[in-house]
């Protein structure tokens, strides 16, 4: 995987001082950047500090005298700043290419009750939009399947490698569940989810017949757990309810999409019943149990900021204001486009959230480390730490603003290719020779 | 945020009945300063540091340092030091305000118009304001090769349908190209028949059977003008046709095309049919491959309007890049980012500066994608666009870098008149609590009232029996 190409950098980005220099043999899997504004995340801020990764892994930290390996690449980051690759905390990338073609979605399955599926096996590893997400520091994210009640599972990737298994950093991190939903808010394209012809009544009925439903999945998946650890020889293996109890015993993690306040109330209520590790995903009506979700420990990660706000009578800024107050509550949270071709954009959505409450250090948190320990992955993952994973970028600003430039992206301790199908034709469509004027 | 609505209706009452208000922010007839801010103009004078804007009913009569502009002694002055203000925002492509987009029954819907559905009480006119916006252009959807009649509207929150209209903005149609007006991806909607045009062959097809028809129709009208000028005093009109009214109007230089496109053989397909019946694609809307046309689009002489980063919902938006608007500003077009939403449309600020990220826009640049480059593409740039003497007095005052995903909106403009501003947005949100608990009081005793009185044997002036509510 070693695709370093300072030239193909050099003139993709305006580099400026950035230089690059390789003190020996080209194979070295050691880098260092000096120098440089290091914002760890983990412990605050080193001023002309240097960073060095070795064998995919962050093998130093520090100040100006940080001992840098003999043989070591060296960047020059005088004036650049370095911080954890940023995570889309649940996205589609992989998992669909265009939208309106069904051909190129895998995202979801017929049916309802899908626990035995995984997004690892359908994740496209050659996909567009997964240089263009990178290209603009987002490192790794949750692909997460969608569609029934129970989902299927999803995975954690590094946005790099030539197969799912050199992206894979956890193949199944969460079990994706949408709750059901009483409806009638109108969401989608053609405004509505089928359900706007049945009174609200009609509805209510359905929706708790749809979480008594789930109970039961569970509540199956609680017996064949049972049977099995037994060790009875008269179960007959079932892979839905074999995957389903994974969840039983809180080694895996249920991220739960639930946006009104029923669905959250109920959503909670039920984790807690079957002692679930539960991470809400989406959120939008959360603002009123933010001291609940805070005292639970349950952590939410959220959806675009930039959306309209719930009703006609919400604040115009409801959006922006939410990630604010849970985090004032001491709610963990985290981001998420909750589709592909957006994650590029990621942390200008959270930036939103800054002038309306969100503390600048707690929305850089929430695309970094605070995603990783949602996921399972904070001891290896989401600051620049000794010891960490070097999913690490090279930025001339604050990546959280529009008009910074990535300029250099590590995954796995190497630095990856900035090139994407959205420059390319960048390159080729400007260096189009002018039209002669008659013909 | 009805209550806003309300609150504004009752200010401009009181205005006319020239009551002293208690919101000084809403004195229109009273001159105002904005002064000590950063002034970017979207004009030839650039940005101004330590600037100051001063208008007077409703026009902007000074704009320069601050030192050099001098307030009139009755003038409101806005301390807005460390701010920055620009001119209002204006949207080339939305579909707010209205109560219905798409006739999409027939392929030609040229008759109707967005004009006659103007939804004055759509909370996206404010929320837009809250993002600086202060003109919309109002389309009618994509689902035509000919589409309906558009509307321009000013961000005047709290004023009916009719006075939304920005007056005397030159008449825009809709036309629309490739997968929507083909119905590519609204296949298996029940109660929803197949429709002429099916490929991009019948999607020109149309347009071009329209104009032979909108030729003819012309040539009649043009004999009978001749006829009437020559003094005949027995020539009979033709009979008017609605439909083809419009596209007479297009053949005479009176009312703008802005077309839906996406795919760049799609775009340069259209402007050679405009070429062929003598008249021009004033604005390509989207006009996401404009990148690979970019010259052929300058040569026709046509303005583009494009997303700024959408991209893969469609085939024909794979190929989308966030560098188009550079790409064609470098070739000479005039270049705006519009939302085609009522949630971008609250941040198309944030939009513009996304082409400083991708194709290297210059700040005056990017600004210019959401002020006088839409202005000028719907022919309003005489009033409206840039901070200039004698231009309607339509600006934004943040709280910070406007061209930032850090950026804030402090207070909106139009007309001189206070839109949106934060803080009264505070305040009213506390009006509205406060009005719901007393309401929710007044309920409370309507109802032990009504207990009372539905005991058997009183008289009862009880609910159920109309009259009384």
């Amino acid at each position: 995987m070693r695709r370093f190409q300072p030239a193909a950098l050099a003139t993709a980005v305006a580099l400026g001082s950035l230089a690059v220099s390789a003190a020996s043999a080209q194979e070295s899997d050691t880098y260092a950047v000096t120098g440089a504004t290091i914002h760890t995340v983990a412990n605050g801020t080193i001023e002309n500090g240097t960073i060095v990764m070795r064998a995919g892994q962050i093998v130093a930290v520090g100040g100006p005298d940080t001992a840098i390996p003999a043989g070591a690449t060296i960047i020059e980051g005088t004036g650049k700043h370095v911080y954890p690759g940023m995570v889309d905390a649940f996205s589609r990338l992989g998992l669909t290419e265009i939208g309106a073609v069904s051909a190129t979605n895998d995202q979801s399955e017929m049916g309802d009750w899908n626990p035995h599926l995984e997004a690892y096996q359908a994740i496209h590893p050659a996909s567009e939009h997964i240089p263009v997400a990178r290209a603009n520091g987002i490192t790794h994210t949750l692909a997460a399947p969608g569609g029934g009640t129970i989902s299927g599972q999803a995975t954690l990737i590094h946005l790099d490698g030539w197969t799912v298994e050199e992206m894979r950093i956890e193949e199944s991190a969460g079990m994706v569940i949408d709750w059901p939903s009483v409806g009638g808010g109108g969401r989608g394209f053609f405004g509505g989810g089928g359900n706007q012809d049945r009174s609200f009544q009609q509805r209510l009925e359905q929706y708790e017949k749809d979480v008594t439903e789930l109970d039961e999945w569970f509540a199956a998946a609680a017996h064949y757990r049972q049977a099995t650890e037994a060790g009875s020889d008269r179960v007959t293996r079932d892979l839905q309810l074999e995957q389903l109890a994974r969840v039983l015993d809180g080694s895996l993690p249920v991220i739960i999409q639930a946006n009104d306040e029923r669905q959250i109330t109920d959503a909670i209520e039920f984790a807690e019943k079957w002692a679930l590790d539960l991470v809400l995903a989406g959120a939008e009506e959360s603002r009123d149990m933010a001291s609940t979700l805070a005292e639970k420990g349950i952590p939410v990660i959220l959806g675009p900021v930039q959306r309209l706000p719930s009703d006609r009578d919400a604040p115009y800024d409801e959006p922006n204001t939410l990630p604010g107050v849970l985090h004032d509550a001491g709610v963990e949270i985290a981001f998420a486009t909750f589709n592909s071709s957006d994650s590029r954009t990621l942390p200008y959505e959270v930036a939103n959230a800054v002038p309306f409450g969100l503390p600048h250090d707690a929305a850089l948190e929430a695309v970094t480390l605070s995603p990783a320990r949602i996921l399972g992955v904070g001891d290896r993952l989401g600051s620049l730490e000794t010891g960490k994973t070097a999913n690490v970028i090279v930025a001339d600003g604050d990546p959280l603003e529009i008009t910074t430039q990535i300029e250099y992206v590590f995954i796995k301790g190497v630095p990856v290719d900035l090139d994407n199908k959205h420059r390319r034709l960048w390159e080729k469509y400007k260096n189009r020779p002018a039209k002669a004027t008659t013909t | 945020m009805s209550r806003s609505r309300i609150l504004a209706l009752g200010l401009s009452l009181g205005l006319a009945g020239g009551v002293a208000t208690q919101d000084p922010l809403a004195a229109q007839e009273q001159p105002v300063l904005v002064t000590g801010a950063t002034v970017m103009t979207a004009s030839d004078a650039g940005r101004i540091e330590n600037g100051a804007v001063l208008f007077e009913n409703g026009r902007i009569t000074a704009v320069g340092p601050a030192s050099e502009v001098d307030a009139p002694s009755n003038a409101r002055i806005i301390d807005a030091t460390g701010k920055f203000v620009i001119p209002g925002i204006i949207d080339a492509h939305s579909h707010i305000a209205a109560d219905a987009i798409n006739e999409g029954s027939v392929a030609v819907s040229s008759m109707v118009s967005i004009m006659d559905v103007i939804d004055p009480t759509d909370i996206a006119i404010y929320r837009e304001a809250a993002g600086g916006v202060t003109t919309s252009h109002v389309m009618h959807g994509s689902a035509n090769p000919i589409g309906g009649q558009n509307a321009i509207i000013k961000h005047r929150w709290g004023a009916d349908a009719e006075g939304l209209l920005f007056e005397g903005a030159p008449p825009t149609i809709k036309f629309a190209l490739g997968e929507n007006p083909k119905r590519s991806n609204f296949g298996g909607i029940p109660g929803i028949p197949d429709r002429y045009p099916q490929s991009r062959m019948g999607v020109m097809d149309v347009i071009r059977q329209a104009f032979a028809a909108a030729t003819a129709y012309k040539a009649e009208w043009d004999a009978y003008d001749a006829r009437v000028a020559n003094g005949d005093r027995n020539a009979i009109p033709p009979r008017r046709d609605l439909q083809l009214e419009p596209l007479k109007e297009i053949l005479e230089g009176t009312r703008y095309v802005h077309a839906h496109s996406y795919r760049a053989d799609e775009i340069l397909q259209l402007m050679r049919v405009a070429e062929e019946f003598g008249f021009r694609i004033h604005t390509f809307q989207h006009v996401l491959e404009g990148y690979r046309v970019a010259d052929e689009l300058r040569e026709h002489g046509a303005h583009a309007s494009t997303f700024s980063d959408w991209w893969a919902y469609k085939v024909e938006a794979y190929e989308a890049i966030p560098y188009n608007a550079a790409i064609m500003t470098e070739r000479g077009i005039v270049v705006s980012i519009n939302s085609d939403s009522g949630e971008e449309g609250r941040h198309l600020n944030q939009e513009a500066a996304k082409t400083m990220k991708w194709g290297g826009m210059t700040e005056e640049q990017a600004l210019a994608m959401v002020t006088i480059n839409p202005a000028i593409q719907l022919n309003i740039q005489d009033r409206v666009g840039s901070l200039e003497v004698g231009k309607d007095a339509d600006l934004v005052i943040y709280d910070n870098y406007p061209l930032s995903s850090f950026a804030k909106v402090r207070t909106t403009f139009v007309d001189g008149e206070v839109v949106f501003d934060v803080e009264r947005d505070m305040q009213m949100r506390q009006e509205m609590v406060a009005e719901r608990e007393r309401l929710l009081e007044m309920l409370g005793e309507a109802e032990e009232t009504e207990e009372a009185d539905e005991t058997p044997g009183s008289p009862g002036t009880g609910s159920g029996n109309g009259g009384t509510r």
